[in-house]
């Protein structure tokens, strides 16, 4: 039997005193894609700041096990030490701080949390100029200051190879397909499903079934009002496609009742 | 060395120093308080001709009818200008770098920058200030090859008085204001930089200035002068050890720039800041002033300010050469109980000058930043041009910053342009640094040194990475 890389259970989550997940439940195996689809508001982007560790989300039941580890108990830095990252839908900028010093600052963070030791300038430069390629990456982009005046694509592209670059066993995509043409999309893409591997899962937050065309997830859970109302295979993302949130709303109750 | 025999001989020829001094010599200490006689002393001390001595006392007169200023945003107890001692000297005087007290190696050696190493590594002249006197200058034969003088402001007295009394109190007149006054009075030691015509000098040069002893006041005075054509780019770090008394430091600096020179000032302040409850610390009241005498000078202050109790300093220019240029990059750093009051004056005077003014306030814990900058521009400077750009940052809801711009404009072609932000440090970029596995306390730093980056970038880069390092140990403990 494996271990699950990931278990949440009866997860509960508000912000500012309003419940927002009420009793989730999702347990994700290493080597598995999972997408999460909902109508706007459902709280798929509250599951993934939940999950990362973002100061203003109270967790108020449940709980989460990562790696057999509570992360709940972890802060944010903690949880990113030991292999969970998001790729952000919104990444900000940070004025003054080059993408080089930045992922450098990370890299080391993550190797001393391992008990390892730095890893020198060279051995960062080789490291990205490997990954760069995978997201069709210009590494002059990373001398600028980090997410500063790049376009909503170049933002994303800078999402996934600092995934790349950093390696984490699990990501979360926190509606990375939002902004994106359909070439970003596809790179994007390309460079996630080149991290597929035995080792790592992905849960991919997504808002339109357009995405799940490039990253092919094993499975699609449908997030409504805050609970998974319904969970299949890939084909269930087509169906949404198809018949629109309102079909799975009204199956919502039904499928709770179960 | 000085010896007790020889501070009692020197006791003997002048009569004025019978006043109890015996005891207080013989550890080379002025007694705590403030007369005539303890001006008389210093200037003994020092082996200083009479001119100097009659300059001392015409500001010590003057001192006396002043008032301290009280606009600037700080709150102090009054200072007990009595209890202060006015002049410190270790009893040995080191014979080289070597002998320096291990205590400022040490600390130095904390900030990841050896003494002796960057001496040699980057090959920077260094002027060691050690409370009262200049301990140790280095590379001193080398400069004079060149005609450079760089040597302690008591040896200029001494060796090129000429130069001194033509320059000193030129930019900065001894009734200039009332620290200044009162270091023109008890001034002990500092540095002194000539460059002679044409000359760049070759390597950067430095004075590290230490506060050690106990109820001491440093009074440190420093003049440079770039004759035409000449280069010079100077450093000073500072440093104190922690005292549950607080320390006065009330400098004076002179900049000269003749025409066509460049001088080029930076500053790591690093005194001891107080704890956080704001027991201690130096109060830094520093008047820094430099005057673009000829056409296309240019005069350019950076300062980064992490350390002292109070810090109450503006460095200015006065650009009255046409075409002349002046520069403020500053960042000024409040943590704890820490209070700054600093910013920048720049006088137009000449035709065509500019001036360019960034600011970078930082405020954490309950930490008070104030920027305070003047820009004039008076009837006969055509064209004049200023840009300010002010920005704070607060870390916390503690601390606070503030901003006062005054702007007058006396020619109608001048062209000032005033820009300023206050932003709290992003929670949704400290989200995004821990997201990625550094921690918070890393993340405030490298937020913050980012925000600093146009002014580091204006240091000497051996100093820009002793300036990240200052920033990120004052930041500890402030978040969390």
């Amino acid at each position: 039997m494996t271990t699950p890389l990931i278990e949440i259970k009866n997860l509960h989550a508000s912000v500012d005193g309003q419940e927002i997940l009420k009793g989730l439940d999702l347990t994700i195996n290493a080597g598995e894609v999972h997408s999460i689809m909902g109508p706007n508001g459902s709280g798929k982007s509250t599951l993934a700041n939940v999950l990362a560790g973002k100061e203003d989300y109270e967790v108020t039941d449940g709980s989460v096990v990562f790696h057999g580890k509570d992360l709940l108990d972890m802060d944010a830095s903690e949880r990113a030490c030991e292999g969970l990252f998001l790729a952000f839908q919104y990444p900000v900028e940070i004025p003054g701080v080059s993408g080089m010093q930045f992922l450098r600052a990370a890299i080391n963070a993550k190797r001393e949390h391992h008990g390892l030791e730095e890893l020198d300038a060279i051995n960062v430069m080789k490291l990205f100029r490997e990954k760069a390629k995978l997201v069709e990456l210009d590494l002059d982009m990373l001398k600028r200051s980090v997410n500063e005046g790049f376009s909503g694509g170049e933002k994303k592209r800078n999402e996934i190879f600092q995934m790349a670059v950093l390696e984490p066993t699990f990501s979360v995509l926190d509606e990375t397909d939002s902004g994106l043409d359909i070439d970003a999309l596809r790179i994007v893409a390309d460079g996630v499903n080149t991290m597929r591997d035995p080792e790592r899962a992905f849960l991919v937050i997504t808002h339109y079934q357009r995405l799940l065309n490039y990253i092919v997830p094993d499975f699609v859970h449908v997030l409504v009002d805050g609970r998974i109302v319904h969970s299949g295979g890939k084909e269930l993302a087509l169906e949404l496609e198809d018949k629109g949130y309102a079909w799975v709303d009204d199956e919502a109750p039904a499928a709770a009742a179960k | 060395m000085t010896t007790t025999q020889e501070i009692a001989n020197l006791a003997d020829a002048k009569r004025e120093y019978k006043y109890g001094f015996t005891t207080l010599i013989e550890q080379d200490y002025a007694p705590p308080g403030l007369n005539e006689d303890i001006v008389r002393f210093i200037s003994v001390k020092k082996g200083e001709p009479d001119w100097m001595l009659q300059q001392r006392l015409k500001a010590y007169r003057h001192w006396l009818t002043m008032e301290e200023p009280e606009w600037a945003f700080i709150d102090y107890p009054p200072i007990d200008f009595q209890k202060t001692s006015y002049y410190a000297a270790p009893k040995k005087r080191p014979e080289s770098l070597d002998e320096v007290d291990p205590e400022i190696l040490e600390t130095f050696e904390k900030l990841g920058i050896p003494l002796h190493e960057r001496e040699k590594l980057a090959g920077v002249a260094v002027d060691a200030v050690f409370d009262s006197v200049s301990v140790a200058t280095t590379f001193k034969g080398k400069l004079e090859e060149l005609g450079i003088i760089f040597c302690s402001f008591g040896e200029a007295v001494k060796n090129h008085p000429d130069l001194v009394k033509k320059y000193m109190g030129s930019v900065v007149p001894y009734s200039d204001n009332y620290f200044a006054t009162l270091n023109s009075a008890v001034f002990t030691d500092g540095s002194f930089v000539y460059i002679p015509p044409g000359v760049k000098c070759p390597m950067e040069l430095s004075t590290y200035f230490r506060i050690n002893a106990e109820n001491t006041g440093q009074f440190e005075r420093t003049l440079i002068i770039a004759d035409e054509g000449a280069h010079v780019s100077y450093l000073e770090g500072c440093t104190a050890p922690q005292r549950d008394e607080n320390q006065l430091h009330a400098a004076v600096v002179e900049l000269v720039a003749h025409k066509d020179a460049t001088i080029k000032y930076s500053t790591i302040q690093n005194w001891y800041p107080g704890d956080e409850n704001g027991k201690g610390g130096i109060y830094n009241f520093v008047t820094k002033r430099g005057a673009c005498r000829g056409d296309r000078s240019r005069i350019s202050w950076t300062q980064v300010e992490t350390g002292s109790a109070i810090t109450w300093k503006y460095p200015s220019c006065i650009l009255q050469g046409d075409d002349s240029v002046g520069e403020f990059y500053s960042v000024a750093l409040t943590n704890g109980r820490q209070q700054a009051d600093t910013g920048t004056k720049m006088v137009h005077i000449g035709k065509n000058t500019k001036s360019t003014i960034i600011s970078k306030g930082i405020s954490a814990g309950h930490g008070q930043n104030a920027y305070r900058g003047l820009v004039k521009v008076l009837p006969g400077a055509e064209n004049a041009r200023n840009y300010t750009q002010c920005d704070s940052i607060l870390i916390g809801d503690q601390c606070g910053a503030h901003t006062f711009p005054y702007i007058e404009s006396r020619n109608p072609t001048a062209s000032i342009e005033h820009e300023a932000s206050t932003s709290k440090i992003g929670e949704d970029q400290l989200f995004y640094c821990t997201q990625r596995g550094i921690s918070e306390e890393d993340a405030v730093s490298l937020i913050v040194n980012g925000f600093c980056k146009e002014v580091f970038n204006e240091l000497p880069m051996e100093f820009a990475v002793e300036a990240n390092k200052l920033l990120s140990v004052s930041l500890e403990g402030s978040v969390g």
